[in-house]
């Protein structure tokens, strides 16, 4: 299946390699590289590439690329998603997934990717049982590891892969139990230039963190299931009681991770927390344009809105923008042509306003089409569908757990067309 | 950069030993004698005795390594240390081996007798490493010592050592593609593994070495179909892709009418080519369909319906690639009408990253041509913002193209035009593209896009007008003749465009419709003719073409023109022109040497050209399996498997019946959802060699599908196909009617609790040829248990009207005893918990049921009294529970209970009794005596409990550890275990050094007590304050071996651990009783629960004919509620 993974900075060198079968040169990537140059963006080099006697498939995720080499047919798909999870174990494990934090961790980067994949086919990828296998690396411990030249590998062999809950390591034991969960919803939502919703809806996810000691057996029921439209699950979750009783049971992965995500069904109209007034106009004579956006609050159930953050795409040729902003601060990146406006929270009495002049490289034709603003907000302790967690119960287990329900709505791809 | 890059890695990666990395940093020249000392303190390091300095060398060779540089002159000092103590240093150096061995042969056979002890170690994760690191080293001459070893760990104990031996089947494989025959014996035998571990590798090893061989699933289909939700994600892919494959041999088109009706035309041309050789009535079948159809009603197979049933949950995966190869079974595979389920997942796919919106993307673009309805409601999530990656735009665009249809093309459209004004211009001209495609599928926008398209010609940037050119120029060749002012129009554009296709297109235009626009079309010549030599090739070529029909039709004006042209083009430095041109002149202008064709030269150049076809580049790519990488590709990859087309007639469906095999392997490490399959797949077999007939059979796959579980699952190891049908047919009908048939599941599921009895009396006879039949038995119990607890609750509530049918107490006192039996052997954890829920929940329920009872007398007077009585008593019973067990215990044997079965404990079997012995460490507790039995051949150690697991306010004392225990030999330890007066059971895990085995014991409710010693008149006062809620009576009547006053003292003290109130002495010291008449005895019993020393008291009234009357009177009234029904059963037996 998978033959060989290549990390690939976004200059273009190449900064590490593991082979699973015969090495392949890696000479290969040159054929990438040479898509890489071409595309503007580094999102739009195509995932899957083929080459005279290889077929390149690679995800670009925090300016880095996973490039796996490929030698016969395999489902795109399944070596996405696992260089995702690559992506993801790096990031659980150093904290951060980038060139240097890998460079300085290539002996645990080098076990881990050697444990994930056995011949090409993915061995073990739950992080409860790498963690078990290979100790992530923290400061106190590389500290006594230098002192002591004890590894980070555990000497202990992992029993977890042989367990029949093979997300959940064994044996876990914590003084505090506790078990919490964030119910972070998204609204993805496409505005027209009049304001009106051409599309919305709700995308929700729940983060959990449980740290309990022994083998807990959870049931998270809700107040409203009938909300939820269409679910994934993480794979500790018992579909036939979510199918039969729309109740969420199962014995959690010791540590982060995501129970489910959600879609929120599309009967139920979607509130949209704020309103946009904009006008962006290019002068047809003249280099210049103007700006004025306004941002008001329109839905918010009585909450709070923060985070409050606008980005707008700037036209090539706008040159500079001379604004000025009611409310927070904005940055326009010369190069880049993005004008980020960072409000912070909104005041609904005096309602936030960004207006002044654009000045457009002269000669230049006039843009013709108004850039889209991308909105970015926060509201605390709301789940904008109305979703709401009933109960958590545990069983298995005699001590009673610290439990712990956040809710959290932000603006997914929240688009304004202008 | 990248050449030179590659230059390098060259030098790097074949370089062979010792030769210095000349080409690796030339900016820096002083490292080739620097990597020299490197690698010499490096070799010093390897060489120490301390592992910290080995760990350290290792380390940063592998860093060498990671980072692509060649470090393959230290071989023979990293393979000294692989048989190193470290583990850490030990996994660096496989992880150099592996990379190494392939350069460094003969040194690397130096490793392979370390790898040959490993996989002999008694741990089963030394023993799969060693094989992992044995397989992957790519030295053909250990192919032999490769392939013992494959063919050992197939067999070995451990599943974890089986899936490795799977993982390297592939391995040796591609070292040496002549084992094949050898290892698809392996892979046989492995495939008839039962464990959810092995599953996923195996199918992924026999992919990639004989994926041809599609008659080795046959047996295992209906396994595989069962495990599959429980196989880790990534084995779940695989075998759902295997499993498209194979349905697509094995069953009928699903869709095989509609298809027939719908595709009329398309299926009788391939029909036809098929069916050449088929006689007459075939083909009139063809031509009339829809008797056909009448004729030949489809039936699906139960097979084709149990992988669209099992496979269907998994569209909830996390993973979207199982979500993917879900959502393409279903495209290949399920009948049109079931197909949409898939919609919805993989629309929930589209937020996640860009890559796999990628992917996704196009296989919605295939499936949108073929089945358009499916993704019309999610139209709007294909909405595109300017954010997206342009190649996910045209993606979408594509998508929403293909769904355009009259009725919401309007909406489309309009979505059109704001991607029109992108500042994305690839986007841009894709769009204008879709435009043209929506215009030349829907009549009747096509003058709405036209018009919109005509405007855009008036459009700035260059690349939308050309873009808009072309895609006119398509849509008016279907009616130019409407259009000519559109072509003047576009005729005027020719002095500004300059993207030469455009250009070109314009050309053609004006030169096909010259009739149209005769006055013009001269003029753009002549223009034309100015610019030929600067123009690019394609343009140059409709010149001359447009010079030609010019002349043809219109020579007077155009002849020079077209011959200063054809001049110019005859000198052009592009032979394609001058070719061209010599052509053109030789047809069209007459001359003595032109031979017959220039008469045609009008017909050839004017002609009626078919108007193009605009259609998605996605059309037809169908053929390759959805979600494949060739489908991605459009091109067959390397090791693509064709998915076949379906069958004509069904193949013999018999062949995936699996007989029953006697010896049950060892499966024994298998998840507990598995398990719990795994006892629904016995089941049928079970209850068929009961000789339970065929409706009880489907009434219970009935009974699952009701339950939302999966079910069918039964069908797997029935022994005949036509049964497993039948039982499918019932289940699948079911579903529709689900609630209608609620009603008759109940009754029939009573009908089978009856049933048991029986069957579990026959199993007490435990004889050594039951043992199987009697775990097949067992197996096929807690899956139930769900049921039984629901029936039980049922029951429970009519109990409340308090009737003394005995047959109704009878069933319901059996499902307590079966629920116990069930629980007190080692069954599937989640089954059990969500059991103890209800249980929970049920006595809950009792107490409810109760509260409501009158008990006018009771309460006041009980509290006040009963504390100074306690306080009284308790010098009593402390005195009683020494002196008891040896005077009044029952002298029948303690009744064992199960805790570990030899099958699953792998050898070790464990069971455990009540001994009613005082525990003496806490008196609080009951002790349990556990007796371990090593069945196996290798001795067992450290056998000891962990992770104990208990309801609130509950205790155990574990036994001391056991540190050794023989093969074949026999100990007991004696543990105490404080139940708080409650049935729940007590969790745990048994372990011994290698393994570990969740256990749980549960109490029958009559041993939660004490014996204590009461005379009848203090019995007779005890229980006087104990009426009313606390009092339970029930009528029963006596069994006939069990009416004299021995059996009934020794049934009641086996069934609960109490100690009977000597009779005689209330002729004493009783007055206000009169004696009941001598042939009518009343036997009194009293103890004490263990944790809070509530009284129990129980009396047994005989009357006339075995009649009688049991009480018992306790303050804890689920305690009375048990016990009652326990003495009940064990009185009316």
């Amino acid at each position: 299946m998978i033959h060989s993974l290549f990390l690939i900075n976004h200059t273009g060198d190449i900064f590490l390699e593991k082979h699973w079968k015969s090495v392949i040169s890696r000479g290969v990537c040159d054929y990438f590289l040479e898509v890489k140059e071409k595309a503007v963006e580094p999102e739009n080099v195509p995932p899957v590439l083929q080459t005279p006697h290889h077929y390149l498939i690679s995800i670009y995720r925090d300016k880095l690329f996973f490039l796996s080499v490929i030698q016969t047919e395999v489902p795109p798909l399944f070596v996405i998603e696992f260089l995702h999870r690559v992506a993801d174990t790096f990031q659980d494990y150093f904290g951060e997934c980038s060139e240097s934090i890998i460079k300085d961790n290539v002996v645990t980067v080098y076990e881990l990717l050697e444990e994930m994949l056995d011949n090409g086919f993915p061995l073990a990828t739950e992080s409860n049982i790498l963690k078990e296998m290979i100790k992530p690396p923290t400061i106190l411990r590389s500290v006594v590891n230098t002192l002591t030249g004890s590894s980070n590998v555990g000497d202990k062999l992992p029993t977890g892969q042989l367990s029949n809950i093979p997300w959940r390591r064994a044996a876990v034991k914590y003084t505090n139990n506790e078990a919490y969960f964030d119910v972070i919803e998204e609204i993805d939502a496409i505005l027209d230039k009049s304001g009106m919703t051409v599309f919305a809806e709700i995308q929700g996810v729940i983060e959990a963190c449980t740290r309990l000691s022994g083998m807990p057996d959870l049931t998270l029921s809700f107040m409203n299931p009938r909300l939820l439209d269409d679910v994934s699950f993480h794979p500790c979750v018992r579909f036939k009681r979510w199918e039969s009783e729309r109740v969420l049971s199962f014995i959690p992965p010791d540590g982060n991770f995501t129970l489910m995500t959600y879609h929120v069904s599309s009967q139920n109209l979607v509130a949209i927390p704020v309103y946009v007034k904009q006008n962006i106009s290019f002068f047809e004579t003249g280099s210049c344009g103007r700006l004025d956006i306004t941002i008001g609050p329109k839905q918010t159930m009585g909450k709070m809105v923060e985070g409050l953050m606008v980005t707008v795409h700037m036209p090539k040729a706008v040159l500079s923008v001379n604004l000025t902003a009611s409310q927070g601060n904005y940055t326009y990146d010369l190069a880049t042509k993005v004008l980020v406006w960072d409000i912070g929270k909104l005041n609904p009495q005096k309602p936030p306003n960004l207006r002044g002049t654009l000045s457009v490289q002269s000669g230049a034709p006039r843009p013709e089409e108004n850039p889209a603003l991308d909105i970015k907000l926060k509201i605390q302790q709301l789940a904008i569908s109305g979703l709401k967690v009933n109960r958590l119960d545990m069983y298995g287990e005699k001590y009673k757990p610290f439990k712990g329900v956040k809710y959290m709505t932000k603006a997914g791809k929240f688009q304004v067309r202008t | 950069m990248s050449a030179s890059s590659a230059f390098n890695d060259e030098k790097g990666g074949s370089s062979s030993v010792g030769e210095p990395e000349y080409g690796h940093d030339p900016a820096s020249g002083g490292i080739f004698s620097s990597d020299y000392k490197r690698h010499d303190d490096l070799k010093e390091m390897l060489d120490s005795n301390k592992d910290s300095l080995k760990l350290e060398a290792m380390k940063r060779i592998v860093a060498m390594v990671a980072r692509g540089k060649n470090a393959s002159d230290l071989f023979p000092a990293v393979v000294k240390n692989v048989a190193c103590k470290n583990i850490e240093v030990k996994k660096l150096v496989y992880v150099y081996l592996v990379r190494y061995a392939e350069e460094q042969q003969d040194l690397a056979l130096l490793s392979i007798s370390t790898f040959q002890r490993g996989l002999k170690d008694p741990n089963q994760l030394i023993r799969a490493s060693a094989l992992r690191v044995l397989s992957s080293i790519r030295v053909t001459i250990i192919v032999p010592i490769m392939m013992l070893a494959i063919k050992e760990a197939a067999s070995d104990m451990s599943p974890y050592v089986r899936k490795t031996a799977a993982h390297a089947i592939p391995k040796l494989y591609s070292l040496d593609p002549e084992q094949k025959d050898q290892l698809i014996e392996v892979i046989e035998k492995l495939l008839a593994d039962k464990t959810t571990l092995v599953a996923g590798s195996v199918v992924m090893a026999f992919e990639e070495v004989c994926p041809e061989r599609i008659d080795l699933i046959h047996k295992n289909y209906r396994k595989l179909c069962n495990l599959l939700i429980d196989v880790e994600e990534w084995g779940q892919v695989v075998i759902i892709n295997m499993l498209t494959r194979y349905a697509r041999t094995q069953f009928l088109n699903p869709n095989i009418n509609e298809s027939l009706l719908e595709e009329g035309g398309e299926k009788t041309f391939y029909g036809s080519e098929e069916d050449e050789d088929e006689d007459d009535e075939d083909k009139d079948k063809k031509a009339e369909v829809a008797t056909m159809a009448k004729r030949k009603p489809y039936v699906m197979d139960p097979d084709h319906r149990l992988l669209l049933r099992n496979t269907k949950p998994l569209l909830q995966s996390r993973n979207a690639a199982v979500v993917m190869a879900v959502a393409q079974l279903y495209f290949h595979l399920a009948p049109k009408a079931e197909v949409g389920v898939i919609a919805k997942a993989l629309v929930r796919l589209l937020r996640s990253h860009s890559e796999v919106q990628y992917v996704v993307l196009q296989n919605v673009a295939t499936m949108t041509i073929k089945r358009r309805g499916m993704f019309e409601p999610y139209l709007k999530s294909f909405y595109i913002r300017s954010t997206d990656p342009t190649q996910i735009k045209v993606l979408k665009l594509e998508v929403l193209t293909n769904l355009a249809n009259e009725t919401n093309i309007s909406t489309i459209l309009r979505e059109f035009q704001t991607y029109i004004k992108s500042m994305d211009k690839d986007f841009v001209a894709a769009t204008i593209q879709a435009i043209g495609r929506c215009a030349t599928n829907i009549g009747e926008v096509r003058d709405t896009c036209l018009n919109g398209l005509v405007q855009l010609l008036s459009n700035r940037d260059e690349l939308v007008v050309a873009e808009s050119v072309v895609v006119i120029k398509k849509l008016l060749q279907m009616q130019p003749e409407k259009h000519s002012d559109i072509i003047k129009h576009m005729a005027k554009l020719i002095d500004n465009i300059q993207v030469p296709m455009a250009r070109a297109s314009i050309l053609w235009l004006i030169g096909e419709y010259c009739e149209h626009v005769p006055k013009i079309s001269p003029d753009v010549l002549r223009k034309m003719a100015k610019s030929f030599t600067n123009e690019e090739d394609i343009v140059k070529l409709q010149i001359i073409n447009l010079a030609a029909k010019l002349y043809l039709t219109n020579s007077k004006q155009t002849k020079l023109l077209t011959q200063y042209v054809l001049n110019l083009a005859k000198y052009d430095q592009n032979y394609d022109i001058r070719d061209r041109a010599r052509f053109i002149r030789q047809l069209i202008v007459p001359t003595e040497k032109s031979g017959a064709l220039s008469k045609y030269a009008k017909k050839l150049f004017l002609a009626l050209k078919p108007a193009p076809v605009l259609e998605s580049p996605f059309k037809d790519r169908d053929h390759f399996q959805l979600g494949s990488l060739s489908h991605l590709l459009n091109a067959k990859a390397g090791g693509y498997q064709e998915l076949p087309d379906w069958p004509e007639a069904a193949p013999d469906p018999s062949v995936r019946n699996v007989e029953v095999k006697e010896s049950v392997p060892e499966w024994t490490k298998c998840s507990s959802r598995e398990k719990r399959k795994e006892k629904k797949v016995e089941k049928p077999f079970y209850s068929d060699s009961e000789g339970e007939s065929g409706p009880t059979e489907s009434a219970d796959s009935e009974s699952d599908s009701a339950n939302g579980s999966e079910s069918v699952s039964g069908s797997e190891v029935s022994g005949s196909g036509s049964e497993s049908e039948e039982s499918e047919e019932g289940s699948e009908s079911e579903e529709e009617e689900e609630e209608e048939d609620e009603e008759k599941d109940k009754k029939k599921k009573k009908k089978e609790l009856k049933k048991k009895p029986v069957q579990e009396s026959e199993s007490e006879q435990s004889s050594e040829e039951e043992e199987e039949e009697r775990k097949h038995e067992r197996k096929s119990k807690p899956r139930k248990s769900d049921s039984e607890t629901e029936s039980g609750d049922e029951e429970e509530s009519e109990s409340e009207s308090s009737q003394s049918e005995s047959d109704e107490s009878e069933s319901e006192a059996e499902v307590k005893k079966k629920k116990k039996a069930a629980q007190s052997k080692p069954p599937a954890k989640p089954v059990k918990t969500d059991g103890k829920k209800e249980k929970k929940e049920m006595s809950l329920l009792d107490l409810d049921d109760f509260e409501p009872a009158p008990s006018p007398q009771v309460t006041p007077v009980n509290s006040f009294l009963s504390s100074s009585l306690v306080t009284d008593l308790e010098g009593l019973s402390l005195s009683d529970s020494v002196l008891s067990p040896a005077t009044i215990a029952p002298s029948s044997a303690l009744k064992s209970y199960e805790l570990l079965h030899r099958i699953t404990g792998e050898g070790l079997s464990v069971e455990y009794c009540f001994s009613r012995q005082p525990f003496s460490p806490d008196a609080n507790m009951v002790a349990v005596q556990i007796q371990f039995t090593n069945n196996a051949t290798s001795d067992t150690k450290n056998l000891h409990m962990e992770d104990v697991k208990l309801q609130s306010g509950m205790r155990v004392k574990e036994f001391p550890e056991i540190e050794l225990l023989p093969a074949g030999e026999t100990t007991t330890a004696v543990m105490g275990i404080d139940f708080c007066d409650s049935t729940q059971a007590a969790n745990f895990q048994l372990c011994t050094h290698t393994r570990k085995f969740f256990v749980s014991i549960q109490p029958p409710v009559g041993e939660l007590m004490r014996p204590i010693f009461l005379t009848e008149n203090e019995f007779k006062k005890e229980q006087g304050q104990l009426m009313g809620m606390n009092e339970i009576t029930e009528r029963l009547t006596l069994d006939v071996k069990c009416r004299n006053e021995h059996t009934i003292v020794q049934r009641v003290t086996t069934a609960a651990n109490l100690s009977r109130v000597p009779c005689g002495s209330d002729k004493e010291c009783s007055p206000p009783v009169p004696p009941p008449p001598p042939d009518h005895p009343v036997h009194r019993f009293a103890g004490r629960t263990v944790t809070s020393s509530s009284l129990v008291l129980v009396t047994v009234a005989t009357k006339e004919e075995g009649a009688a009357q049991l009480t018992v009177n306790c303050e804890k009234m689920v305690i009375g509620t048990m016990l009652v029904k326990d003495i009940l059963q064990a009185l009316t037996q």
